[in-house]
C-alpha cells in the first residue's frame, strides 16, 4: 500500500495562504487568552487546593456547588471529569480558589472545609460506625480482631492484617475506591457470612471516597513557573544549538520560530477549550517541541541533501521537492502518532486529559507547520540575502558535509 | 545463515534474555506460575507516589531561626562578659539588630582595646568593626561562613530529625532527603500512606523543646499581665501561652494560662540525651518524664539551677509552656517533667528521643494520592498502551506488509528493552512515565516509517533490494539521531528542572528513545539482513 507517492504539490507558492491560516490561527489563541483572561494556571502554579472525589451516586454539579455554597465556597470550581473506559465516571475536580496572602494552613482548611460540605450534604452516615470507603487497613483489621468472626482466638492478629489488607485492595483496585454494598466483599477469599456481619456492624458505607487532595502554597506555584518558563527556554535553546551544529544557523532559527508558533497556537486552543496548565501539561509541550522539531529536521534534512544534488535548481524548487519526497513519511509518522494521543486522550483518564489535549493538538499544528511554515522561512531568508547566502555558508561548514556525504557513500557501499 | 546474521541473532537475543531476567528473574523448577512472573514483575518496576498511592509534603526549614537563636545567645553571653567583675566594661547597651548583628553601644574609648581583645578571645565566629554614624559604639558580625554553617547544620540536623521520626511510624520506603528545588526544603514521600495528618502529626509534634526562666506568671490572659508590668514587657522576656495547670478544688478550671519567661532558653532539645516515661511521682496514675542531658548541657543547667533554685523553669514546646515547675534543688543531667497521661507522655518521650527540630518548619506543599486512583490510572495507562500498540502494529502491517513484520518485532522488543532498562536502573514509573512510553511507540513508529519509506524510494529508483536496504539504514540513520538528539535534549532540560513525576517521564522518554536506536536501527536491519539471505539477494522485498 502507498499513499501520496510522487506528489508534487507546489508548496512554496502557497506560503501566503499558509501564512494568512497561522496568522488566523495565532489571532484566535490570542483572542482565547484575551477572552479568558490569560492563560489559566493549574494549582501548580499558582497555588490552591483541590479535591478530587468519586461519588457512589452522581449529584447534580448544582447540588455539589450548593452545598460547598453553604460552607463559603461558592467560589469553587466544580469540573466533571469523564472517561470512555467508564472508570473516571461519577467524578468530580473541586479546586478552591487561592485568596491572596493565603498560606499552607489556610488552603489546609478549605480541603477540610469541602469533605466536611461533602459529608454534610451527600453522605448519611451511622451513628457510632466508621466509614468504611475512608477506613485504613489498621481500622479494618482491628474491626476485624475485635469481633474475630474467623473464631481464632487471640493470636489472629496477623491473620485479619492480611484479610484486612485484602479487602481494601479489593476495594480499591476492583471498586475505584468505593463500595456500594458489602454483599460485594463476598468476591475477597477468606470473607465469611460472620466476617461480613464483623464489618457491617463496625462500618457503613460513605456515598463518596477522596481519590486525590493536593495542597499548593503559593510560593511553591512561583517557584514552579519560574522553572518551567526557564524549562522550556532552555529546551528550545539547546535545540536551537544542535540545529545550528547540525546544520546552519538559519535552518535552527526557522525551526525555532516554527516551533514557537506551535506553541503559541496549541496553548491558544488549550486556553479556549477550558483547560488549565499544570505541570504535566508542560512536559506535553516540550515534547510537542521535540515532535515537531523532529518533522521539521525530517524535511530540512533531505534539503540540505538535495541542496547538494540539486546545484542549479531554483531554492523554492529544492524545498518543494524535498517537503514532496518526505510528505508520506510526515502523514504516516503524524497520523499514526496522532492516533497514539487520541488513544490516550479518550482512555488516559482525568489525571492526563491536559497532557494528552496538548499533543493532540500541537501534533497536527506541529505537521502543519513542518510543511507549510518551516521551509518557507529558510527560503524567504535564503531570497532575502541571495541565494547565495545559504550555499556560500553551506560551503563555510564544507567539512562537514563532505565527511557526511563521504561517510554516506561508504555506507551506501557495504 | 550468515556469520554476520548469526553474530546480531545471538546479540540481540542474549539482550532480550537479559531484558527479560530483569523484569522476571530466572525460570524455577517447577514452572514458575503466572502469579510469580507478575510479582516478581510488581516487584521490580518501582512505582511512583501517583501509581502507587500515598503521601508527597514539601517542607521548609526555617533556618534563619537557628541563626537568630546563635545571635540571642551571644547578646547573652557578651552582656554578661561585659558586667564580669574580670573585664567590667561599662556600655549603655548590648542590643541584637538582625539575625547576623549586634550593636554595643556607648563603650568608653580608653576601653576599646580591652572590648577588642574580650571579643576576639571570646567569640572566635564574630568580627567587630565600629558602627557606622555612632561615636564609641560598635557592630559585632558573626561571619558569613559561620551563618552558613549553622543554616546547613540546621538544615542537616532537621532532615535526621525527621527521618528518625517517620521511621518510628513503621511505614515502607519513605523517602526524606534535601529538595533541590527552593531554599531549605526537605520533601517528605511516604508511599502508601493516604491519611498525611499521621504523619504532620509526629513531623510537627514538639518541633522544639525549651526550658527556660519563669520571670512571672501565670497569668490568666495577655491583657492582665502587661497591665501588671505596666504595659511594658521587661527586657529579654516575653509572653508565652501554655496549658493551665489543674485548678485546685472550688477555682474555676482555666482553660489557658499566660507566663512571662526568659526570651533565652537554659537548654533546648538539642542538648537531650535520652527521655524515658515512668510513673509520675507528684500525682499517682499519671506519667512523668524523665530526661538526660547532654555535658554541655549540664555544664550550663547545673550552675543555672544553683542560682535559681526556688524559682519556677517553663518547659516549652513549639512555643507553649506545658508546665513550670518549682526549681527544687541543682539539676545536673537528670530531670523530670511531671503530669501527663500515659499517651501524652510516651508521645512526648518519642519526641525528645527523636531528637527536637532545631527550627521550626512550614508546609509549602502537600499532595495526597489514594490508593484507587493509582490503580485506575495504572489500569488506563495499560489500556491506552496496548490500544495504541496494537493499533499502530496493525496498521504498520497492512502499509508496509512483511516489513510491518519486522516494525512491530522492534516496536516488542523495543518495550521490553525500555522497561527492564527502567527496573535495571531502579527508575521510577509515574503516570507521566507510561505517557513516555506511549510517546515512545509513536518515536519508535516514526524511526521505522523514516528508514522503510527510504528503502521504498530507492527501491523505485530501480536499486536491488540488499542495496535498497543498505543505503535505506544509512540514509535515514543521520535524520533519527538527529530527530532523537532534539527530543532527548528537551528531556535532559524537563529532568533536570522537574520534579517527580515530570521527571518520571523525561526518565523514560529519554530510555525509550536510546533502546529505539537499538531496536529500529540493529534489529530492524538485522531482520532485513536475514529475509535477504533467506529469499536470495535478488529476490523481490515485500515493503
Amino acid at each position: 500500500m502507498q499513499i501520496l507517492h510522487n506528489v508534487n504539490i507546489d508548496w512554496l507558492g502557497k506560503t501566503k495562504y499558509f501564512l494568512a491560516i497561522s496568522a488566523l490561527l495565532l489571532l484566535v489563541s490570542g483572542w482565547a487568552w484575551y477572552s479568558q483572561g490569560g492563560l489559566r494556571y493549574g494549582i501548580d502554579f499558582r497555588g490552591g487546593t483541590v479535591v478530587y472525589v468519586r461519588f457512589a451516586e452522581m449529584p447534580g454539579v448544582d447540588q455539589i456547588r450548593a452545598a460547598l455554597a453553604q460552607r463559603g465556597l461558592g467560589n469553587s470550581i466544580i469540573q466533571q471529569s469523564w472517561d470512555l473506559t467508564g472508570a473516571s465516571t461519577n467524578e468530580v475536580v473541586i479546586q478552591l480558589e487561592l485568596q491572596a496572602e493565603d498560606e499552607v494552613e489556610a488552603l489546609e482548611a478549605g480541603k477540610e472545609a469541602i469533605l466536611a460540605a461533602l459529608r454534610g450534604a451527600f453522605d448519611r452516615p451511622e451513628p457510632n460506625k466508621q466509614d468504611f470507603n475512608a477506613a485504613t487497613p489498621d481500622a479494618v483489621a482491628a474491626a476485624l480482631a475485635r469481633r474475630d468472626p474467623l473464631g481464632l482466638g487471640p493470636a489472629a492478629g496477623e491473620r485479619y492484617n492480611e484479610l484486612a489488607e485484602a479487602v481494601l485492595t479489593f476495594r480499591d483496585r476492583e471498586r475505584s475506591g468505593l463500595l456500594t454494598a458489602f454483599e460485594e466483599l463476598r468476591q475477597v477469599e477468606g470473607i465469611n457470612d460472620a466476617a461480613l456481619a464483623a464489618l457491617r456492624e463496625q462500618f457503613y458505607l460513605g456515598r463518596f471516597a477522596v481519590r486525590s487532595a493536593e495542597i499548593v502554597g503559593p510560593r511553591v506555584g512561583q517557584q514552579l513557573r519560574q522553572q518551567a518558563v526557564l524549562a522550556t527556554l532552555y529546551a528550545l535553546a539547546g535545540m536551537l544549538v544542535y540545529i545550528a551544529f547540525r546544520f546552519e544557523w538559519v535552518y535552527g532559527a526557522a525551526a525555532v520560530a516554527a516551533v514557537v508558533h506551535d506553541v503559541l497556537i496549541t496553548l491558544g486552543f488549550f486556553t479556549l477549550f477550558n483547560y488549565e496548565l499544570s505541570l504535566t501539561v508542560i512536559a506535553a509541550l516540550l515534547t510537542l517541541v521535540g515532535y515537531s522539531m523532529n518533522d521539521t529536521i525530517v524535511i530540512f534534512d533531505r534539503m540540505r541533501e538535495n541542496l547538494r544534488l540539486m546545484r542549479r535548481e531554483p531554492l523554492a524548487e529544492i524545498a518543494n521537492r524535498s517537503i514532496n519526497q518526505t510528505l508520506s513519511r510526515t502523514v504516516l509518522t503524524s497520523g499514526l502518532t496522532f492516533l497514539v494521543v487520541l488513544i490516550l486522550f479518550l482512555f488516559g483518564g482525568e489525571v492526563l486529559r491536559g497532557f494528552s489535549f496538548v499533543l493532540v493538538v500541537g501534533i497536527l499544528v506541529g505537521t502543519y507547520s513542518s510543511v507549510g511554515i518551516a521551509a518557507a522561512m529558510v527560503v524567504g531568508w535564503a531570497n532575502w540575502r541571495g541565494r547565495g547566502a545559504l550555499t556560500g555558508s553551506a560551503a563555510g561548514g564544507p567539512r562537514k558535509t563532505e565527511i557526511t556525504d563521504r561517510r554516506l557513500a561508504t555506507a551506501g557501499r557495504r | 545463515m550468515s556469520t554476520t546474521v548469526k553474530t546480531r541473532v545471538f546479540l540481540i537475543l542474549a539482550l532480550t534474555l537479559l531484558s527479560l531476567f530483569g523484569l522476571f528473574g530466572l525460570p524455577k523448577f517447577p514452572p514458575t506460575s503466572w502469579q510469580d512472573l507478575r510479582e516478581n514483575f510488581e516487584n521490580r518496576i518501582k512505582l511512583g507516589l501517583d501509581l502507587r498511592g500515598g503521601t508527597h509534603m514539601v517542607l521548609q526549614v526555617q533556618v534563619e531561626e537557628a541563626v537568630h537563636l546563635e545571635c540571642d545567645r551571644t547578646v547573652d553571653r557578651l552582656t554578661d562578659l561585659l558586667r564580669d567583675p574580670a573585664h567590667n566594661i561599662p556600655f549603655e547597651e548590648v542590643r541584637k539588630l538582625d539575625s547576623t548583628h549586634i550593636l554595643i553601644r556607648n563603650v568608653p574609648a580608653d576601653q576599646a582595646g580591652t572590648l577588642r581583645s574580650l571579643v576576639s578571645d571570646n567569640f572566635p565566629g564574630w568580627d567587630l568593626g565600629p558602627a557606622p554614624g555612632e561615636a564609641n559604639s560598635y557592630t559585632l558580625t558573626m561571619r558569613a561562613t559561620v551563618a552558613a554553617q549553622i543554616r546547613r547544620d540546621t538544615m542537616r540536623q532537621s532532615i535526621e530529625t525527621i527521618r528518625r521520626r517517620i521511621d518510628a511510624l513503621g511505614l515502607t520506603e519513605p523517602t526524606i532527603a534535601e529538595h533541590g528545588r527552593g531554599e531549605n526544603e526537605i520533601l517528605v514521600q511516604l508511599p502508601g500512606e493516604g491519611d498525611p495528618a499521621r504523619a504532620k502529626a509526629v513531623i510537627q509534634a514538639g518541633g522544639q523543646l525549651e526550658l527556660r526562666l519563669v520571670r512571672g506568671g501565670p497569668y490568666r490572659t495577655q491583657a492582665e499581665a502587661l497591665a501588671q508590668m505596666g504595659g511594658v514587657l521587661p527586657v529579654g522576656t516575653e509572653l508565652v501561652r501554655g496549658r493551665a495547670e489543674r485548678a485546685n478544688p472550688g477555682e474555676p478550671q482555666l482553660s489557658e494560662v499566660w507566663w512571662l519567661l526568659d526570651r533565652t532558653p537554659v537548654v533546648t532539645g538539642r542538648d537531650l540525651r535520652t527521655a524515658t516515661v515512668g510513673p509520675s511521682t507528684r500525682s499517682p496514675g499519671r506519667y512523668a518524664v524523665h530526661f538526660t542531658l547532654s555535658r554541655d548541657g549540664a555544664a550550663r543547667f547545673g550552675p543555672f539551677t544553683e542560682a535559681n533554685v526556688g524559682q519556677r523553669l517553663a518547659v516549652v514546646l513549639e512555643g507553649r509552656t506545658y508546665n513550670a515547675p518549682v526549681i527544687n534543688s541543682r539539676i545536673d543531667d537528670q530531670g523530670v517533667i511531671e503530669e501527663f497521661s500515659q499517651q501524652e507522655a510516651q508521645d512526648l518521650a518519642l519526641v525528645l528521643r527523636a531528637g527536637a527540630l532545631p527550627a521550626s518548619i512550614r508546609y509549602l506543599e502537600e499532595r495526597v494520592v489514594g490508593p484507587s486512583l493509582g490503580a485506575d490510572s495504572i489500569r488506563q495507562g495499560f489500556i491506552a498502551s496496548v490500544l495504541s500498540l496494537i493499533l499502530v502494529m496493525i496498521l504498520m502491517l497492512l502499509y508496509y506488509k512483511k516489513a510491518g513484520i519486522n516494525a512491530s518485532v522492534g516496536l516488542l522488543l523495543n518495550l521490553v528493552l525500555l522497561l527492564a532498562a527502567l527496573a535495571y536502573f531502579g527508575a521510577v514509573l509515574t503516570l507521566p512515565g507510561i505517557a513516555g512510553v506511549i510517546l515512545t511507540i509513536g518515536m519508535a513508529v516514526d524511526s521505522n516509517v523514516l528508514v522503510f519509506e527510504r528503502i521504498r524510494e530507492e527501491l523505485r529508483l530501480g536499486k536491488a533490494p540488499a542495496s535498497a536496504v543498505d543505503t535505506g539504514f544509512s540514509r535515514a540513520f543521520l535524520t533519527i539521531i538527529d530527530t532523537h538528539v532534539t527530543t532527548i535534549v528537551s528531556c535532559l532540560f524537563l529532568f533536570l528542572f522537574g520534579t517527580g513525576p515530570i521527571r518520571g517521564f523525561a526518565i523514560t522518554l529519554t530510555i525509550g528513545l536510546l533502546t529505539n536506536l537499538v531496536t529500529a536501527i540493529y534489529v530492524s536491519r538485522t531482520i532485513f539482513l536475514w529475509q535477504l539471505e533467506r529469499a536470495g539477494r535478488q529476490a523481490a522485498l515485500s515493503i
